[in-house]
């Protein structure tokens, strides 16, 4: 084991700002590309739904 | 094995539909395994003190900005010399993942290369090639936006990313071709890597996880385009009946 505290972990022995701004990011950007691929497919989803009572009408 | 009963598109989705669980769930795990590893059990550089860790980001990210263009420009190259959509469609699906992985790879360049370069970015030959990497995906898919007819822009698209492939041996290449400041590979395949066995680990299990990752995110985004280019079969009308 590497650390002490909780303490010591988030400061990472002086580098916290850019080791967790790395991983910070990181995961804000799959966390983000999650959540626009989701939406999307639920957009085009809906829309094609739209299309096809149209069609049936 | 037919390969062209793969290349329907309604074969492809259901397929894909099956898979993605199983490849989120194992970039899920292996995240967790990688990350244990890279924080708990490697030990701290005797070099960069812990600022090292972001290795564990950086490393994966970059290989993957490379290999997924890559990947997407076979996948051009297929679909130009055999005609065969779905081909396109896997290029397309790939390019924002590689794109969202070239920028976190350049991200947490900059922010290990302040601490122990003393800068967050210097004109050497790798970094500028890995963010001419950036321009060129975004280039395909800002090229693939603009034209309106879909079989047009898959072309157009894939041409591009052909062109654009010759980057990415420049990348690779780039520490040993010319001065850096960037430092060489720690890890080939020609000699034993120059890193510890624990971070040399962790690196490689988070570089599966992005792999497993890709591969669930990208089969994800194609089965959404397959859908709007399908719309008019009568296999889409069906499965809109469903749940998304």
């Amino acid at each position: 084991m590497n650390w002490e505290s909780w303490q010591t972990f988030w400061a990472m022995g002086g580098y916290g700002l850019y080791v967790w701004g790395s991983f910070g990011m990181t995961l804000l950007c799959v966390a983000a590309e999650i959540g626009l691929l989701r939406r999307h497919r639920l957009q085009v989803w809906r829309r094609l739904r739209r299309m096809k009572t149209w069609d049936a009408q | 094995m037919n390969l062209y009963h793969y290349a329907s598109p309604s074969t492809f989705y259901p397929w894909a539909g099956k898979l993605i669980p199983w490849f989120a769930a194992l970039a899920l795990i292996l995240a967790a395994a990688g990350l244990y590893i890279g924080f708990f059990v490697a030990p701290t550089d005797f070099q960069q003190g812990e600022g090292y860790r972001i290795i564990f980001i950086h490393v994966p990210a970059a290989w993957m900005s490379m290999f997924i263009y890559v990947v997407m420009a076979f996948w051009s190259a297929i679909g130009l010399a055999f005609n065969t959509r779905q081909s396109f469609v896997m290029a397309r699906a790939l390019a924002p993942t590689g794109a969202m992985f070239t920028f976190v790879a350049l991200w947490t360049g900059a922010l290990w290369g302040k601490p122990m370069w003393g800068a967050w970015w210097v004109w050497d030959a790798r970094l500028t090639s890995e963010l001419i990497l950036l321009f060129l995906y975004v280039g395909v898919m800002a090229l693939q936006a603009a034209i309106d007819d879909p079989r047009r822009a898959d072309r157009a698209g894939a041409l591009l990313n052909l062109v654009g492939v010759i980057n990415v041996p420049v990348i690779y290449f780039s520490v040993k071709w010319w001065n850096t400041l960037h430092q060489g590979a720690s890890v080939s395949l020609t000699r034993a890597p120059s890193m510890a066995q624990t971070m040399l680990w962790g690196m490689l299990i988070m570089a599966l996880a992005a792999w497993m990752y890709t591969i669930a995110v990208a089969l994800a985004r194609a089965r959404t385009l397959t859908l709007e280019r399908e719309r008019q079969s009568e296999w889409v009308r069906a499965r809109l009946e469903g749940q998304p």
